[in-house]
């Protein structure tokens, strides 16, 4: 019997060497004339590992990591030695057996819990996994007792602004109309976010479900992926799993012999921020500019070439296809609060053990970064954390006992948003993170509004100044009013939230700007 | 001049009737030709009953449609936050000089085009940056030069996926 082997094939494993690792393994055990069968899985998310190296014993599978193109021969040596098992235990890699690692073990994974077991393009697996057995339910249910089970469950979107799904939908099954569509959410822009990418290269099939089911339930027979052109590997992994999904019956005419249809498209983003946003979003799937649309009316009654339209995160849809599957009650258990089930943290930057962290909403914010992060990357102490994306604040030690939960953080003025965790060390200088919140809204802003489209590029000027110590008090007097401007004129929360980020740098770090001496720059 | 008109004329006529189906197209014609030339915006502008001006502006809203030649390696660095803080902000200025050229550029000898991206999705193994279609992780100034002289080997072809 062949050695079975698992290399991952998601971008961040792939950036790290994972192909070269791959064909190197395989051409060494050739060589060797070694029995090696390797199947390219998805990520479990733990990036700090990867290339993560899986191989299937007695004893489970027991992974190897992080692997180096240097690592491959004695890799090859211990897999040769008969008994891999014993054999294994003592190589400097050796991890043991990866469902056990306790980076995983303590993740309470219910959207992630097929990520990075199987090849993700593989359909037999998904299904070996439960997946589709959601879509089987919804299919022998009606639209409205899917929708039912959705609100039920508690589940808000995942893309940042937590409204409830299942009041979304039952607005869209409410709104009469012959067609109407399903709206994937891809464009994933946030600055360390990569669960919506994760999912998608990890476990496709999860979407694609979701997404049906979404479609049964509202009475949808279209849906469009909007994927962000900076993610080519998705775009090629979502492009053959539709492909295959539809071959075998769940997509496209007829679905799973119900006679109903639900026919899906990916449609590349082009390198505008904005566009994550839903109207604009819309906006561009439509072939124009992304500009902004004024709600109402909301995209639930006159989306997507006017009809009304589900736009969905890739997570709530996800979300979506595991709550069907396992039921609305047994979602609900997980969370506080209003905020119910489970939120996928990505823990990035300055860390030393980035990846992705799926929680029941409740662990402070401390608690994730101390229990999976383990430090900076740096060694260096941590100065400041940024959550929620460039529009998110950033937050002094004195707020990382705040719990994960949507209503906690919008009480200190921070957001959740989709769930990304930024952790800066005490080299950061908080007023060049100021100036970039503004240059980004400069760069990024759709245009439309006046205090976002100006008042960003007058933000950064303003910020120079400060920092270079003209006029000071008078400039900074100019910067609040300015972010009064923008929070209150502006239509969306591009130019209403960058001064998030920048009244919190101002707030809790203003030596960086110079306004104490503690730091002289 | 003429085969990539003649490509584009067969791009617009597949994709014309796409609901939405600009965007794709622009995608399309940036693939085949590089970039998205002047001359294209009047036949898509026919094709697909809009006014040029409309054409142009789709165009010049999206950071991806560049409407010039580019080198024949496109590097991105990532900006935004996560890398920012492991040190993208040396290994920019790193790039900017060791090239020669600025975001936006091309190196005189066309082989390099530089320009920035705000997240690759990669940002716990940051700092990242994508050649062509490659995302590469925790690349400091050394892996920055390594992936570099790759270009100039003998071998070196263009990478990719393809869409
Ligand atoms: C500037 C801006 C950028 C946004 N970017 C994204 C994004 O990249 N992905 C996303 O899912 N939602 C994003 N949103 C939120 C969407 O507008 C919308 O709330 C979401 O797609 C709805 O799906 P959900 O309810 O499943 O979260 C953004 C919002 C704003 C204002
Ligand atoms: S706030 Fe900025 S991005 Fe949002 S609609 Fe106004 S101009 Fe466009
Ligand atoms: S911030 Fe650079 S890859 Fe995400």
């Amino acid at each position: 019997m062949s050695i079975q082997v698992f290399i991952p094939q998601d971008t961040t494993a792939l950036a790290l060497g994972a192909e070269k690792v791959a064909s190197s393994l395989l051409q060494g055990a050739q060589t060797l004339g070694l029995d090696v069968e390797i199947t390219r899985n998805g990520s479990r998310g733990m990036f700090w590992l990867e290339p993560l190296m899986e191989v299937e014993t007695e004893s489970g599978r027991i992974g190897f990591g992080p692997v180096k193109l240097s690592d491959v021969e004695s890799i090859l040596s211990m897999l040769n030695s008969g008994s891999v098992g014993t054999a294994s235990i003592k190589h400097p890699l050796y991890l043991g057996e990866v469902s056990e690692i306790e980076y995983l073990a303590k993740q309470q994974r219910l959207t992630f819990k097929r990520s990075g077991v199987a090849d993700p393009t593989c359909i037999e697996s998904y299904q070996r996994l439960d997946g589709f057995s959601g879509l089987a339910k919804a299919l022998s249910m009606s639209g409205q007792d899917v929708v039912d089970e959705l609100k039920n469950s508690g589940l808000r979107g995942r893309g940042g602004a937590a409204f409830p799904a299942g009041i979304k939908w039952q607005t869209v099954l409410d709104t009469p109309g012959e067609q109407k569509y399903i709206v994937c959410n891809a464009d994933e822009g946030d600055s360390g976010t990569f669960a919506d990418r994760l999912l998608m290269e990890s476990d496709p099939y999860q979407l694609i479900e979701g997404m049906t089911i979404a479609g049964l339930a509202v009475g949808a027979n279209q849906g469009y992926i909007y994927l962000r052109s900076e993610y080519p590997v998705a775009h090629k992994l979502l492009n053959l799993t539709i492909e295959r999904a539809t071959k075998a019956g769940f997509l496209g005419a007829n679905v799973c012999n119900s006679g109903k249809d639900f026919f899906l498209e990916v449609r590349l983003g082009a390198g505008a921020y904005i566009c994550g946003e839903e109207t604009s979003l819309l906006e561009s799937l439509e072939g124009k500019r992304g500009m902004v649309r004024a709600k109402p009316p909301l995209p639930a009654i006159e989306g997507l070439f006017g009809k009304p339209t589900v736009v969905n995160n890739v997570l709530t849809l996800g979300a979506v296809a595991s709550i069907l599957e396992q039921g609305s009650d047994t979602y609900k258990n997980f969370g506080m609060g209003r905020s119910r089930g489970t939120l996928a943290v990505q823990l990035a930057g300055n860390v030393k053990r980035g990846g992705l962290i799926e929680l029941a909403f409740g662990v402070t914010l401390r608690e994730v970064v101390d229990d999976f992060g383990n430090g900076t990357f740096s060694g260096r102490p941590i100065r400041a954390i940024q959550m929620g994306g460039p529009l998110g604040a950033f937050l002094p030690e004195s707020q990382w006992d705040t719990p994960l939960d949507y209503e906690a953080f919008a009480a200190i003025k921070a957001m959740i948003g989709h769930g990304g965790i930024v952790v800066f060390d005490d080299t950061v200088d908080m007023a060049a993170q100021a100036r970039f919140a503004m240059e980004f809204c400069v760069i990024e802003s759709c245009g439309k509004c006046t205090p976002c489209r100006i008042g960003s590029t007058r933000g950064v000027e303003v910020i120079d100044r400060i920092v270079a110590n003209e006029d000071r008090d008078n400039n900074l007097i100019l910067l609040h009013d300015l972010c009064d401007t923008m929070e209150l004129g502006s239509l969306c929360a591009m130019g209403g939230m960058t001064p998030f980020p920048v009244r919190s740098a101002l707030t809790y770090f203003e030596e960086d700007f110079g306004i104490s001496s503690r730091r002289d720059h | 001049m003429l085969e990539k008109n003649s490509n584009v004329d067969q791009l617009i006529e597949q994709f014309k009737t796409l609901p939405g189906g600009l965007l794709p197209l622009l995608h399309a014609v940036k693939h085949a030709v590089g970039y998205v030339p002047d001359s294209a915006v009047e036949p898509i502008s026919k094709a697909l009953n809009l006014s040029r001006a409309e054409v142009h502006g789709v165009i010049s809203f999206y950071h991806d449609f560049n409407t010039h030649p580019v080198g024949r390696h496109t590097v991105q660095i990532c900006r935004a936050e996560a890398c920012q803080s492991m040190g993208s902000r040396d290994l920019e200025a790193h790039a900017k000089q060791c090239l020669g050229i600025d975001y936006g550029e091309t190196t005189p000898d066309g082989l390099v085009t530089l320009e920035p991206v705000y997240c690759l999705g990669n940002c716990a193994c940051s700092p990242s940056i994508r050649v062509n279609d490659d995302i590469h992780a925790r690349v400091d100034s050394s892996r920055f030069d390594e992936l570099i002289a790759e270009f100039t080997l003998p071998s070196a072809e263009v990478s990719g996926v393809s869409s």
